[in-house]
């Protein structure tokens, strides 16, 4: 399991904004360890989010995608009290799901 | 979408047709992100290339697509903020690319009907580049360009 990520959704009028910083190396394969030994690609891979169930949000991800990273966008419709749960999985086929609560 | 069933019948193997359906978005989101990631698209390095590997034909400039809340010149090649806003109607999905980064694509998001294309991240960035925004509309593609500045680095050690 990764780490966990942050989550913030805020109803303004009747749009819903939701800000995700995760929890990830991000590691792009490019880079060499101290030994001059290559750092083998580490990312997340593909994201999911959800609105009660529904999908807002889906993408893929290459390793330029910055370390521990930050999303944001807005949909229309949510209510104070739905949920909102995003979803990752990396190249190493592991895999992250948090939920918060539209305030 | 001749081109794309063209680009299909050509790929041959059954992965990439794979990929290129998701791609396409023709499987639903849940799927795709339980399954599979689009390799192809991903070790690209050029736009052509990416596009085709997308299933998409020659993208269109298009003056309705902005950059967001992305410097001209970032300090910190490892993290530059980049946001897309699209107005072209029915926005299906919103890619990044960065022009002089290893692999060219960093990101693609689709957008489901009643999320607001508009979309912001943060990328690493190896050099001073272009960076693409691809925005896939109704099957078509358009595209508009902005340079950033790195003064350091985002790749290698």
């Amino acid at each position: 399991m990764g780490e966990p990520m942050k989550i913030r959704a805020t109803l303004t009028g009747d749009t819903t904004e939701v800000k995700v910083l995760m929890n990830h190396e991000m590691e792009t394969g490019q880079r060499k360890d101290a030994q001059g030994q290559a750092i083998p690609a580490w990312f997340i891979q593909t994201i999911g989010v959800t609105w009660n169930g529904k999908t807002v949000l889906s993408g893929q991800w290459g390793p330029a995608v910055a370390k521990n990273p930050f999303l944001s966008f807005k949909f229309k419709g949510g209510a104070k009290g739905d949920k909102i749960a995003v979803r990752w999985i990396d190249s190493r086929g592991d895999q992250r799901a948090d939920e918060v609560i539209i305030a | 979408m001749d081109s794309k069933r063209r680009t299909i019948l050509k790929s041959g193997s059954g992965l990439t047709l794979l990929a290129l359906v998701t791609a396409a978005g023709w499987l639903d989101a849940e799927e795709a992100l339980a399954q599979t990631w689009n390799k192809a698209a991903f070790d690209t390095h050029s736009l052509g290339d990416t596009l085709r590997a997308l299933g998409g034909g020659e993208p269109a400039q298009s003056k309705d697509i902005e950059f967001v809340q992305t410097p001209e010149i970032a300090e910190n090649g490892a993290v530059v903020p980049v946001g897309v806003t699209s107005r072209i109607p029915k926005t299906e999905s919103i890619a990044i690319l960065i022009e002089k980064n290893p692999n060219m694509l960093a990101a693609v998001f689709d957008i489901p009907t009643g999320t607001e294309p508009t979309i912001s991240t943060r990328v690493k960035m190896a050099q001073t580049s272009n960076i693409y925004a691809l925005v896939r509309a109704e099957g078509r593609y358009y595209v508009a360009a902005k340079e950033v500045k790195v003064t350091l680095g985002g790749c290698g050690g």
